[in-house]
């Protein structure tokens, strides 16, 4: 697998001939053979990157491929020693110890989840933990002079005092990056920097980019949008599992397909249960569902999204991270996620009221968490007071609960979902992750509902489990129970669904039947999509 | 439980072995090892600096007595605590209940059983104001009740108007804290044989319970605790049971206070580990979002555990002015933290979602006989008293914290 290397070549080379450009400067950055691993998983596996001085380079790839693992190696989050291999910036060999030490080399991140202080002002935040200070006393004037000057070179006109809360989140970004140029930033790295901006900000924000690059700056952008992507960028790193898969030239226009290919192309060789769907009418259906962002009501965070789910029909909805997804389950199960959510709700075909978890439940409704941990368990608590939480009422004689009734529940449940613990006494925080996984289903099994919505079921867990959960949801849809499945693992959605929605920044993009669906034809029904619909 | 993990070999139930459940329960026996240590220790102090023996009927008397309106509020405190919230305000609310009581009783000369009813629904109503303002409009609850204690305190001046204390009491509430029951039956040779009748009784009746418990559970294979710790606990509790009836019998008898006390704590007892309300109270503290989504009515359960409050700390208020005597602007002040202390001496999580009615009643006794120990038998003064207890409460809770951390 490993390219062979030649010094100081750009590594395009070697996978792409024909693409040969001649540079007469070295390349700003070379990371050559990055491997880094976690307990039990290799999340780089001989990584190479090469980014040349004064381009903009984009690096794609699905969710997790590695691309932000990456960034944390070359910014020294995971600091010189923790991984395999070398990182060649200016020339040397850099051993960062943390981001004290990349941010000294010039090199700046700007993370998706932006970094600011909201109830600090622009300058304040601006200076951050490298404050213009004699003997730790702020010289307030200057600061502020040298903020309106970074300000200024991003085309922003506020006044340094302003706060960061007051400000749209286009312009947050601004400030971002104002703050990576007052670090002397050479260069910056941007992690999906428009996924939160609307058409006009993300314009802008490439605008400046481009103007960046035109005084000599290199910058590396982490995007899925590839029409941003053809307008700024030079050339394309494409990860996939954690490899680099190909890296292309842009400067002429970039092939879709290629791109689609690469981010995919991988073997489908998990196992899956056999299933031989049954599915009867439609059993529940949303129409025109709209939520907005549960503290910026300005962000439309599920835009007019329709869809059904038939009896023992498995559907599933795929998606890149922060599609919108987990909003639109949660705000179906009670409104539990979003404000001025709107939209009709029917089972079997009549209308239902879902706007609390109570009617959400007794309506036949349950939502098994994508984050166990927080939303899904009591963790002090055993398996038995777990498995009947949300269904009390059913063990229980006014008020009080039939302790054996309770007992011979979770009793049944251990044994029929194979939960592995001594008893059912077992603290859920002792469990491992896919039996976690088993005592949340159990939990929603227990309330008897006729659609369930698995929200990532198989995040965390082994492969030996993933098997086992991927039967018990057959099993389900088997017993004539829907199932709607939200899952970033496209081959998992391939495997198990009879058909798949795809979304994308909040909206239904696609629907494919089980012999249409690709991971080509949803990767694909992403892209042309990303960015393109105005806010 | 770390040998319990998944891959672990399945192990039947009743084989777990006595260390191991040991380790997974030192808490609750390490408080009830502490509450004899502690009374051991003074017990011995007193026999050899030759003061009058600690372990007395006038001592156990007393220390019921003393602590009655501490415990009935630990039981409030203790669903507050679990919810992962806290109450500052109750030790006010003990002097307002107090003072209200009073106005009605001897000003206004009402009927005592209308005056004592009164005083509960105001408790309610207090506790469902500053219910509404943590459940429902998301204040902090430090801060609602840290309001509350200074509201409280200052209307009960207000309500005490210019007189500074009202007395006296109505005997008959009198008799609430300070009377015992009478001999109805005098004829074992006792002071008080109806006492010791009711000690033989209840330790009967405490070892069916136990048995038929124990035997249900080996017949279903769901009994964790190992065979000799049930023996050792049941024979603990029962000659406590015993001793204390027998104390008691050969003085004044058993306090009416001890009455209202144990009914209050079985009943909160049942509750807590039995309903399903008392299931959803430790499930809103375990994870709220998680017994939210699982459709628990997470802000109807704090509001409640708020008015339940309210109502004890009522309670409390006409048994403490029952007890002192008369109302004053000063009763009941700093009366919640020792409430406090007490739930968190007794096993309370400060995280919420882990504590017991019994241990919460456990740790007010364990501050009880701290305080009666170090004043009667060492006779030190009230400054050493609250060092000692300080430092109680920080080494209790510290463990727990370790504990966990630990696991």
């Amino acid at each position: 697998m490993r390219p062979a290397l030649h010094a100081g070549r750009p590594l395009k080379a070697v996978h792409d001939p024909s693409r040969l450009r001649e540079r007469a400067l070295a390349p700003i950055l070379e990371m050559r053979g990055i491997t880094k691993t976690f307990p039990g998983v290799r999340a780089l596996d001989n990584v190479n990157l090469t980014v040349q001085q004064g381009e903009i380079h984009a690096i794609c790839g699905e969710n997790g491929a590695g691309k932000s693992t990456l960034m944390k190696v070359l910014s020294g989050v995971y600091p010189h020693g923790s991984y395999e291999g070398d990182i060649v910036y200016d020339g040397k060999v850099q051993a960062f110890r943390g981001i004290r030490d990349s941010e000294h080399a010039g090199i700046i991140i700007i993370h998706q989840e932006l970094a600011l202080v909201p109830l600090l002002s622009i300058a304040e935040n601006i200076f951050l933990g490298n404050e213009i200070s004699r003997f730790g006393v702020i010289d307030w004037p200057e600061a502020f002079r040298r903020s309106e000057k970074l300000l200024a070179q991003v085309g922003l006109s506020e006044p340094p005092t302003t706060l960061i809360k007051d400000m749209g989140v286009g312009k947050q970004q601004l400030v971002e990056i104002a703050k990576a140029l007052s670090k002397k930033v050479r260069l910056l790295i941007l992690d999906e920097p428009t996924a939160s901006l609307n058409e006009r900000d993300s314009q802008a924000l490439l605008d400046l980019l481009l103007a960046f690059k035109a005084e000599g700056m290199t910058s590396i952008m982490i995007s899925h949008k590839l029409n941003e992507i053809s307008r700024v960028a030079d050339s394309i790193t494409v990860l996939r599992d954690g490899s680099t898969v190909s890296t292309l030239d842009a400067k002429n226009g970039v092939s879709e397909d290629r791109i689609i290919r690469d981010m995919v192309g991988r073997q489908l060789d998990d196992r899956y249960p056999p299933r031989q769907p049954n599915i009867g009418e439609v059993l529940f259906e949303v129409k025109g569902w709209n939520a907005y962002h549960h503290l910026n009501t300005q962000r439309h965070i599920v835009k007019d999204v329709s869809f059904n789910v038939r009896k023992g029909e498995i559907v599933g909805i795929a998606g890149l991270m922060g599609a919108g997804r987990t909003e639109l389950a949660m705000s179906i199960f009670g409104r539990s996620y979003g404000r001025n959510v709107s939209g009709k709700a029917f089972m079997h075909g009549k209308p239902v009221d879902v706007s609390t978890i109570t009617k959400a439940i007794d309506t036949g409704l349950a939502y098994v968490t994508e984050d166990r941990k927080q939303y899904g368990l009591l963790l002090e608590d055993d398996i038995r007071q777990n498995v009947s939480l949300a269904n009390l009422p059913e063990i229980a004689k006014s008020g009080v609960i039939d302790a054996e009734r309770e007992r011979s529940v979770a009793e049944d449940y251990r044994n029929n979902l194979r939960i592995r613990s001594s008893d059912i006494f077992h603290k859920t925080l002792n469990l491992s992750g896919g039996n976690q996984q088993k005592v949340v289903l159990s939990k929603w099994l227990f309330s008897d509902p006729e659609l369930l919505i698995l929200d990532e079921p198989t995040r965390g867990i082994d492969v030996g489990a993933k098997f086992e959960i991927y039967s018990i949801i057959e099993r389900l849809a088997s017993e004539g129970k829907g199932i709607l499945m939200i899952s970033s693992e496209m081959p998992e959605l391939l495997g198990m669904c009879d058909r798949i929605y795809v979304m994308n920044e909040g909206r239904f993009v696609a629907e494919m039947a089980r012999g249409e669906a690709t991971q080509e034809s949803i990767m694909r029904a992403i892209i042309r999509t990303a960015g393109r619909s105005a806010a | 439980m770390s040998t319990n993990t998944m891959d672990a070999p399945v192990v039947k139930a009743t084989e777990t072995r006595s260390l191991d459940y040991f380790k997974d329960h030192l808490r609750e026996y390490g408080m009830l090892v502490a509450l004899v240590a502690i009374i051991l220790f003074f017990a011995v102090y007193s026999a050899v600096t030759g003061r009058p023996t600690f372990v007395s009927a006038s001592n156990l008397t007393n220390l019921f007595l003393q602590n009655s309106y501490v415990i009935i509020m630990a039981i409030g405190m203790l669903m507050i605590i679990i919810t992962g919230h806290i109450d500052l305000s109750v030790g006010s609310v003990v002097g307002f209940i107090g003072a209200v009581g009073a106005v009605l009783m001897v000003l206004y000369d009402l009927p005592v059983a209308f005056a004592v009813l009164v005083c509960l629904c105001v408790g309610a109503a207090i506790g469902a104001t500053q219910g509404y303002f943590v459940a429902y409009l998301r204040i902090p609850s430090f801060i609602v009740t840290l309001a509350g204690m200074l509201v409280f305190r200052g209307l009960t001046f207000m309500t005490l108007g210019s007189s500074s204390s009202i007395s006296p009491i109505p005997p008959s509430l009198r008799a609430l804290s300070t009377g015992t029951i009478p001999d109805l039956a005098p004829v074992l040779g006792l002071a008080n044989s109806t006492t010791m009748i009711i000690a033989v009784v209840l330790t009967v009746g405490f070892l069916l319970f136990a048995f038929r418990k124990r035997s249900r559970q080996n017949a279903l294979g769901t009994a964790h605790e190992p065979q000799s710790f049930f023996f050792g606990r049941v024979a603990i509790v029962a000659a406590a049971i015993l001793y204390m009836g027998y104390l008691l019998s050969t003085n004044r008898g058993l306090p009416n206070v001890l009455i209202l006390m144990a009914l209050l704590i079985a009943i909160y007892a049942f509750v807590t580990s039995r309903t399903t309300v008392g299931r959803r109270v430790y499930a809103v503290g375990g994870n709220e979002k998680a017994a939210k989504l699982s459709g628990v009515k997470t802000e109807r359960i704090v509001f409640l555990a708020f008015v339940n409050m309210g109502v004890l700390a009522a309670i409390a208020g006409l048994v403490f002015f029952a007890r002192v005597g008369s109302a004053t602007a000063k009763n009941g002040t700093g009366l919640e933290l020792d409430v406090i202390a007490a739930c968190f001496i007794g096993g309370a999580s400060a995280y919420g979602g882990v504590g017991k009615v019994t241990g919460a009643v456990i740790g007010a006794f364990i501050m009880g006989a701290l305080n009666m120990g170090m004043q009667s038998a060492m006779q030190l003064s009230i400054d050493y008293q609250q060092l000692v207890k300080g430092l109680v409460l920080l080494a209790a809770v510290s463990f727990d914290v370790y504990n966990r951390n630990k696991a």
